[in-house]
């Protein structure tokens, strides 16, 4: 069925031991962005409301103000330039490609491009920061107002699938830290400035969402396209895509509360499991008579819970002044466009729109249309990295109706697939291999039962054909009439009695 | 004159020392002497934020020219471990007014 992989996380985190013992629904809203129902006390429904902010790195070769190398694991400090080490002397020079990222992520999602926007310095002490401030644009960044629109399945039983919309509030340019590796026991910190200077972009969502299972399918979404565009790969796993989420939660018709700030999620089922865990403290907590304090929280996977990261520093002023170094970045468009300057030094806006490519929920659409296949497995298909593809594949060689081979793809390969942790290009089974015996199939040689038996022996990865399993285990269907009879004959023969 | 909590507020940010009645003397002078642009009438006129602005910002191509240079990076450290820089463990914060030993504790 479609969205699997939310119907499954949502299966895991009520599985999961809840905080305390009594607490057993999540702490979501539902899909008509109703208020969670009141605690033990009978008091006036809560609203939660939740903002994300998500870092997401800049696919590209070199780092957003230097030449050195942008790569995940390399030998510490090998890809860091005199700049990205802040020794004194150095200069910022800004990467066209990054630029080109930030304006086709910002095209993406409905933004309006600045054509004018300007860098800031954002000053605090950390080791991993040597220059002491953080390269920005906080006071007119490259894109603002936009939109992303993203889907989720109402019910795990029926499928149904409703479209929800964030507004994105802007997504600016901006450096990398490097990386710290505590050594508690050393009472040490190792630094790592590989990492330090490469580019972000920081997209920041409204407060338009209500729990974690929005903020999972808006950021998943998100990801896709940035896949999709290739300005970042954006997998999770490798911090190339970090999120933060702002909670708060208030009485309808009232102000809305004090937010929190709970950072340190890795993955999209822990972002939705950390902020309906944030979501319920605040309830429990303002339902007792405590009050939310305005700050950082960090989200314990382990325990399943966010902690208190508030340090001895109290609030962190950030002296956010302009980058003395960097005049504006203009971007140009068709009109706009200089006729005499150098097109290396050209940023155009109209050229990089009119090369931006499909978009995931151009491709569903376009999957739908082309196959009539159900909007929730062009859901599916699009969420499996390769998926779309093999379906591709299998239809072109086969004789079976693409509505008949969607199931074959989603309920059966699929399942293979997830329960042996594999990707799809890792599958034992080709999309020549699913073909072929489809077609037997639908050339009704063999039963729908036999097919299943068939590929769970082509999933062994033996080599054999379908035709060649389907040979050696004798499933082929009898079709002669008179061999038939005979059989049934035998059969009733056999019970005279009965 | 600047307050003693905004003098301790701006030690603690910038992590410098005012030292003594003449480092302070110094800031409100520096103070003073910016003050002198609120005397201009800047209504409608848009706010400069750097003398460059007029310039091209330079655009880089996308080439990796830089970085393999660990050794001489960690020259410069005065302790490492295998290759990374070796820093104390998090931010040790300024300890409060009362409990720091500075000079603005008498003002």
């Amino acid at each position: 069925r479609g969205c699997s992989w939310a119907a499954g996380w949502r299966r895991a985190w009520h599985r999961a031991p809840g905080v305390t013992g009594r607490r057993q629904r999540a702490a979501a809203c539902n899909t008509k962005g109703e208020a969670v129902p009141a605690g033990k006390s009978g008091l006036a429904p809560w609203l939660p409301v939740v903002g994300l902010e998500i870092h997401a790195q800049i696919s590209s070769n070199s780092k957003l103000f230097s030449g050195s190398q942008v790569q995940f694991a390399a030998p510490p400090n090998s890809l860091v330039s005199f700049f990205d080490a802040s020794l004194p002397g150095t200069l910022p020079v800004l990467n066209r490609r990054c630029v080109e990222a930030a304006v086709m992520t910002g095209l993406a999602l409905n933004c309006s491009i600045n054509k004018k926007s300007l860098f800031d310095r954002k000053h605090y002490f950390y080791a991993d920061l040597p220059a002491g401030y953080q390269i920005t644009q906080q006071r007119v960044p490259i894109a603002v107002n936009g939109s992303l629109s993203y889907s989720l399945c109402i019910d795990n039983k029926r499928s149904q699938m409703v479209t929800k919309t964030v507004r994105i509030k802007q997504i600016q340019l901006e450096q990398d830290s490097g990386k710290s590796l505590h050594d508690d026991k050393r009472s040490q910190t190792l630094v790592d400035l590989n990492r330090a200077g490469v580019g972000l972009m920081e997209v920041v969502m409204e407060p338009d969402m209500c729990c974690g299972e929005e903020a999972a399918a808006a950021v998943r979404e998100l990801q896709l396209i940035l896949q999709t565009l290739g300005s970042s790969q954006a997998v999770m796993a490798e911090g190339q895509l970090r999120v933060d989420a702002n909670v708060s939660v208030h009485h309808p018709g009232e102000p809305y509360g004090v937010r929190t700030e709970v950072k340190n999620i890795n993955s999209l089922r822990f972002l939705a499991k950390a902020i309906d865990y944030e979501i319920q403290r605040q309830i429990e907590e303002l339902e007792s008579g405590g009050t939310i304090l305005n700050e950082t929280r960090a989200f314990d996977s382990r325990l399943g819970c966010t902690i208190s990261m508030r340090d001895k520093e109290g609030k962190q002023d950030y002296r956010f002044m302009p980058e003395p170094n960097l005049p504006p970045l203009i971007l140009y468009d068709a009109k706009s466009l200089p006729s005499n300057m150098n097109h290396q030094q050209v940023v155009n806006i109209d050229w990089i729109h009119q090369r931006l490519p499909d978009l995931p929920s151009v491709k569903r659409a376009k999957l739908v249309e082309q196959y009539a296949i159900l909007p929730e497995h062009s859901f599916t298909l699009l969420n499996e990295d390769g998926l779309t593809e093999f379906f591709e594949n299998v239809v072109k060689k086969t004789q079976m109706k693409p509505t008949k081979v969607i199931g074959w793809i989603i309920k059966d390969l699929l399942s293979y697939l997830k329960q042996h942790s594999i990707a799809v290009k890792e599958s034992p089974v080709s999309s020549f291999l699913l073909a072929d015996l489809l077609n037997l199939l639908e050339k009704r040689e063999i039963s729908s039962t036999a097919a299943k038996q068939v590929l769970a022996e082509l999933w062994k990865g033996q080599g054999k054909t379908p035709l060649e399993i389907v040979q050696e285990k004798k499933l082929e269907l009898i079709k002669d009439q008179k061999e038939l009879e005979e059989i049934c004959q035998t059969v009733i023969d056999g019970h005279e009695n009965e | 004159k600047v307050a003693v909590e905004v003098l301790d507020h701006l030690e603690r940010l910038a992590l410098v020392d005012f030292r003594d009645t003449e480092g302070i003397e110094r800031l409100q002078n520096a103070i003073q002497f910016a003050d002198q642009l609120h005397e201009v009438n800047t209504d409608g006129v848009e706010p400069m934020d750097s003398v460059l602005e007029d310039r091209c910002l330079y655009l880089r191509e996308d080439d990796v020219t830089e970085g393999n240079c660990t050794k001489e990076l960690l020259q410069n450290a005065r302790e490492k471990v295998e290759e990374y820089f070796v820093a104390p463990p998090g931010n040790i914060p300024l300890p409060k007014l009362e409990e720091r030993d500075t000079f603005l504790q008498g003002s």
